[in-house]
């Protein structure tokens, strides 16, 4: 197991270093920085003398060392908008996406299991039917889309919950469920067929021959093997999560890290993206990580 | 160690072996008089969700290629007169704009149908270009395995740990967005999944007899890849491919609902929602129509693709 961690760990270091180079790359690749920065009027003095103030005209390699050196030290350099230091600005920002992201896969779960379990059980009747439809729509709805009919009939029409922003718990109800619900289908298939294959299963036949009650064979043999996939996969949903949410947060004007890329992204205020995108991955990357030595240490299978 | 990119089957909660019908060899043992295609057909005219699927599907395309025909209006005319009257089913709307008008006064029905135009370009040369790319990295991962597939493996991981939304705007905002550049950002993006199942597939048509021949017989291996494999995965990619359309096609409505995607004046329906939001608590039907029709094409091309893999899965496992 040992092995197996130290050889998983390395890998996701490696990854890390790869994405942040690639995303490095990526965004100095696909325009002229110190002319988006400049913007439309500048003349081209103006330009030269940006660039050499944010040492855009140094070699594109001598840029990403002095970026990644510093990135090392979580320094990631000074908004150019907001003359602040791009990690407090993140770490101001960061608790909200948290927040969201947290609260959005506990809905998520909250439903995705028990109809998963309910669909697994109740195979092929209309209960299965239901949650395939359920699963089948939430893949084809447009996340910000459902966000905004959320708003409509929540806050306009029944006046339960607020708008937009992020004083209260009561601003995270509708952004959460929009956010969870993108996540819920995934789930809810992977309970589904994890039940159906653990339900099919010698072991939980022998608890049933052994005349235990179903309530318990379903929940303490079935459900529990049946949902160890399922929290690996919840870690993985979690980081795609975050990543989605810069349009859940543009929606309900959430002042979280999803805003922040977005509007920076707009102002052309480059530390702050290149920051936003590099702090997602490595979330992302953690989350993976986790999650796959988490199903090593309960598969012993896994680790060959 | 072969790196194992845990996430990207988890992440859809579809194992690539789910995606996967089997190679048609073992398919159908009792109809050995059948051809695949002939069986796949008959079975698709008795799956409830193909036949809906295609049908709406259907029917969206044949708008788009007939707008200039079916459009009732000049998608771009506007009409400062006539800004926001609501769809016929209003008291106050007429037969005149059927769905209604836009805050410039622009028919509703006549920029949803361009729009359409929009939202299948998109998805269909999105998914051409991240199928190329997925198809040739997965290709070559299962066909050699080794050190091609942990390379291969450890780019999609790579790719996967790259937040997409995030990326695509600023890569968009960067160029400077517009349908094009919307198409070539999303292709270069949405591969991996492309890769994860090609790369499946390939490994089990691999060890299939017709591989083994066709390499006794001398054959190149480019040619083996071309001729001999990539036809048996096919039913695989043509599933995959569905998904990432569908995928693409949300995406830009985001992008374009963000600003940073399709620009004015086009009819994109993410835009159009983008340009409704504000008036949404007063005309709510100004967000409804292109939401709806955003769901009903990426329902339509999901409920086509799940009934692609259904029907062309072996007998008994559908």
């Amino acid at each position: 197991m040992l092995g197996f961690a130290l050889r998983r760990i390395l890998v996701a270091i490696s990854v890390a270093i790869t994405v942040s180079v690639a995303s490095f790359l990526l965004l100095h690749l696909s325009g002229d920085l110190a002319t988006a920065i400049a913007g439309p009027e500048a003349t081209g003095e103006q330009i030269a003398a940006i660039r050499q103030q944010y040492g855009l005209d140094q070699p594109l390699l001598v840029q990403f060392a002095d970026w990644a050196g510093r990135a090392l030290q979580l320094d990631f350099g000074n908004s150019f908008y907001f003359r602040e230091r791009v990690s407090d600005l993140i770490a101001s920002r960061l608790p909200v996406t948290l927040t969201l992201g947290v609260v959005a896969l506990c809905v998520a779960l909250f439903v995705a299991i028990p109809l998963g379990v309910l669909a697994a059980v109740r195979r092929d009747t209309w209960i299965d039917r239901t949650a395939l439809a359920v699963s089948v729509l939430g893949q084809a709805m447009p996340s910000f889309w459902f966000g905004l009919t959320l708003i409509m009939i929540f806050s306009v029409n029944l006046r339960w919950l607020p708008v937009s922003g992020n004083a209260t718990w009561k601003h995270f109800v509708l952004p959460a469920v929009a956010l969870g619900y993108y996540a819920m289908p995934a789930v809810m298939r992977l309970t589904r067929n994890g039940m159906l294959e653990v339900l099919a299963s010698d072991y939980v036949r022998t608890a049933r021959a052994k005349g235990l009650p179903p309530r318990k064979v379903l929940v303490r043999h079935a459900l529990r093997n049946a949902v160890i996939p399922v929290i690996a996969l919840a870690a993985v949903q979690f980081g795609f999560m975050l990543g989605g949410s810069i349009v859940i947060e543009a929606v309900f004007s959430l002042q979280g890290l999803g805003q922040l890329a977005w509007e920076s992204i707009a102002r052309n205020d480059f530390p702050v993206v290149q920051a936003i995108v590099l702090v997602l991955a490595m979330i992302y990357i953690a989350l993976t990580l986790a999650a796959d030595l988490l199903n090593a240490l309960l598969d012993p299978r896994l680790r060959s | 160690m072969t790196i194992q990119p845990a996430s990207p089957p988890a992440a859809s909660g579809l194992a690539p072996e789910m995606l996967i019908p089997a190679p048609a060899e073992t398919a159908a043992p009792l109809a050995p008089a059948r051809s695949p295609t002939a069986l796949a057909l008959r079975r698709g005219l008795h799956h409830g969700g193909f036949l809906i699927g295609a049908g709406i599907l259907g029917l969206i395309v044949l708008a788009a290629l007939a707008a200039p025909l079916i459009a009732p209006h000049d998608p771009y005319a506007q009409d400062v007169s006539r800004r926001l009257i609501p769809p016929v089913w209003h008291a106050k709307g007429s037969w005149e704009h059927v769905l209604g008008t836009d805050k410039l006064g622009r028919d509703y029905l006549s920029r949803l149908i361009y729009g359409s135009q929009i939202s299948l370009l998109i998805g269909l040369s999105a998914a051409l270009i991240s199928g190329i790319i997925g198809t040739t990295l997965g290709i070559l991962a299962g066909y050699f395995g080794g050190r091609v597939d942990a390379l291969v493996s450890y780019v999609v991981t790579t790719r996967l740990a790259m937040p997409v939304v995030l990326v695509a705007l600023a890569m968009a905002s960067l160029v400077g967005g517009s349908l094009k550049v919307v198409v070539l950002v999303l292709g270069l993006l949405l591969w991996d999944r492309f890769a994860v199942v090609t790369r499946a597939a390939t490994r089990q048509v691999r060890g299939q007899d017709f591989v083994a021949a066709a390499q006794a017989s001398g054959f190149g291996t480019a040619r083996i890849l071309v001729q001999e494999i990539l036809p048996n995965i096919m039913n695989a990619l043509i599933v995959v491919a569905t998904l990432e359309m569908a995928h693409a096609i949300l995406l830009e409505a985001a992008l374009s609902f963000l600003g940073l995607g399709v620009q004015p004046p086009l009819p994109s329906w993410g835009l159009m929602i983008a340009e409704g939001k504000q008036y949404m608590f007063f005309q709510p039907w100004v967000i409804t129509i292109p939401g709806v029709a955003l769901l009903v094409l990426v329902l339509a091309i999901n409920l086509l693709g799940d009934g692609v893999r259904d029907i062309t899965a072996p007998e008994g496992r559908h």
